[in-house]
């Protein structure tokens, strides 16, 4: 079996092997799941990849505790079971999480704010891995950092678990507003901005040349209907995550997708019209179709109504 | 007076995948790409690219949203070329699992076969394409393990086909639209989709 790893047989060719994955998630939808029902469903329901974890951002919200890297079994059931790729999450720092998920053989490691971070400086040094990783940013210089310490893609973070899409459209319109900036700035002035950014001067080059980053970027955090898949999709994002907004009915309980074939159907429903929402973001006519297939929606909590220290989308550094 | 010959319009299937990438590479090649994610838009495309993403999310949604058919008319009567997912969706036959395809691609061809993202790699074939050897990059790639009469191999690894050609049809299991500075797969595509348009217009 040529099983070894033949990402190394080509030095220097890394990078474009892990955005080159980023690339085909694109216009796709990559849905948390916590079991291996789940996993199926949104296979079915047409994701392009699915992320596992042992709670979904609404549950830790609501239910507080340590959060951390999923169980490796767990994992490694939903590999099993589902052909798409499968991404795990290890907490910010957290290199040896990550040095697990990557022996374990997930597709992409999402370096997440969701779990607790186990590092409050240090962000995880993502050039040593041969598995691509995606981080959350808020702004261009985030986004920049990340993207220089090795993630090959970049996801705004919104604030996850709450079901309300509006951190997510304020990250997106930061980072698309301050590179569109970047691009009427000079070469000398440029300086300056990577300084103001606290990022790279090469990436921040690169970006005013380009007018986009260098690795693509999808969004995250808060999205829960097919009008808010649609929303961030207008807006400038290259695929969607959904983390809550699927299997979620109140805030820390999941909807009953084994024993309930009415709940069941409701998850159903929901993932595939946001899937179709994702592909078909410029039709209002599909739009406005594929939004009354949809049977019911997490109930979500207002972002504003969320206390500064119980924010996630802070964490990251 | 030399008038250039009109430029081909060449669909990308943009369901989901890199849908983008394919479109800069058609553009690089002299055509005129059009992204297509409804049935109505394949009409009077010269050609088509179906793109890399996952296969089974695109397979879903050309079934739920009557495209299937159409869609594999067009493969019959046009050009088409198809990348890592798109060479599965082209294929006879799919393996691991088994799953429908349009079949037009005399060709088995089994999923994620070399493994997942962390057996990705980059590797260089001798090509029957004019020039040097060609770039590979493999991405959770299928692999062609049998090939009908009328498939002809322009690439190889390990001796099973990773680019081929049957008649209108193209299908590649890696990502040429991921080599930016080497544009021969995509080039020798549109020469394909030019050609069947001379031979068009002399018929007419």
């Amino acid at each position: 079996m040529p099983q070894q790893n033949e990402n190394k047989s080509l030095p220097g060719t890394g990078l474009r092997l892990k955005v080159g994955l980023a690339e085909m998630l694109k216009g796709g939808v990559i849905m948390d799941v916590m079991s291996v029902e789940q996993a199926l469903i949104a296979e079915e329901a047409g994701a392009a990849s699915v992320m596992a974890l042992e709670r979904v951002p609404a549950m830790i919200r609501a239910e507080g505790g340590v959060a951390r890297m999923a169980k490796p079994s767990l994992i490694k059931q939903i590999m099993t079971a589902v052909n798409i790729p499968v991404m795990a999450k290890a907490r910010i720092g957290h290199f040896a999480e990550a040095q697990i998920l990557q022996e374990i053989g997930v597709d992409f490691i999402d370096e997440s704010e969701v779990l607790t971070p186990a590092d409050e400086t240090h962000h995880i040094d993502k050039h040593a891995f041969t598995t691509p990783f995606v981080c959350g940013a808020r702004n261009l210089g985030e986004a920049l950092r990340r993207i220089a310490e090795g993630a090959a893609m970049i996801r705004t973070k919104g604030e996850a678990g709450t079901g309300d899409v509006v951190h997510a459209v304020q990250h997106m319109r930061q980072i698309i507003k301050e590179m569109r900036a970047l691009t009427v700035l000079s070469e000398q002035e440029l300086y300056a901005a990577a300084k103001e950014h606290q990022a790279p001067y090469e990436l921040v080059r690169m970006v005013a040349a380009s007018g986009k980053l260098p690795v693509p970027n999808f969004s995250a955090g808060g999205i829960a209907t097919p009008a808010d898949a649609a929303l961030m999709m207008q807006l400038g994002a290259e695929a969607i995550f959904v983390g809550s907004g699927i299997f979620m009915k109140e805030r820390a309980t999941p909807l009953d997708v084994e024993n309930d074939p009415a709940e069941r159907a409701e998850a159903v429903s929901r993932a595939k019209a946001i899937v179709i929402a994702t592909t078909h973001y410029n039709d209002p006519k599909i739009l406005a179709e594929v939004s009354e297939q949809v049977t019911g929606t997490m109930k979500g909590l207002a972002a504003a109504a969320i206390e500064e220290s119980q924010l996630l989308q802070t964490r990251g550094w | 007076m030399h008038v250039d010959p009109p430029k081909p319009h060449i669909g990308v299937l943009a369901i989901q995948g890199d849908y983008a990438a394919h479109a800069r590479a058609l553009a690089e090649c002299g055509a005129i790409p059009v992204e297509v994610r409804k049935r109505e838009e394949l009409r009077g495309l010269d050609g088509l690219i179906i793109p890399g993403g996952e296969s089974s999310t695109m397979l879903k949604f050309l079934e739920r949203r009557d495209l299937f058919d159409d869609l594999k008319q067009f493969c019959q009567s046009s050009p088409v070329f198809g990348t890592c997912a798109g060479a599965i969706l082209l294929a006879r036959e799919v393996r691991n699992p088994p799953q429908a395809s349009l079949g037009v691609l005399d060709a088995v061809i089994e999923r994620n076969a070399y493994g997942r993202q962390i057996d990705s790699s980059i590797l260089f074939s001798e090509t029957k394409l004019p020039g040097d050897k060609l770039e590979m990059v493999f991405i959770r790639a299928p692999r062609i393990v049998e090939t009908g009469p009328s498939v002809e191999v322009l690439a190889h690894r390990d001796g099973r086909p990773t680019l081929v050609r049957q008649g209108k049809l193209m299908a590649a299991t890696f990502h040429p639209e991921l080599t930016p500075d080497d544009r021969r797969v995509h080039q020798s595509f549109v020469d394909l989709v030019n050609s069947g348009l001379r031979k068009k217009m002399k018929a007419s």
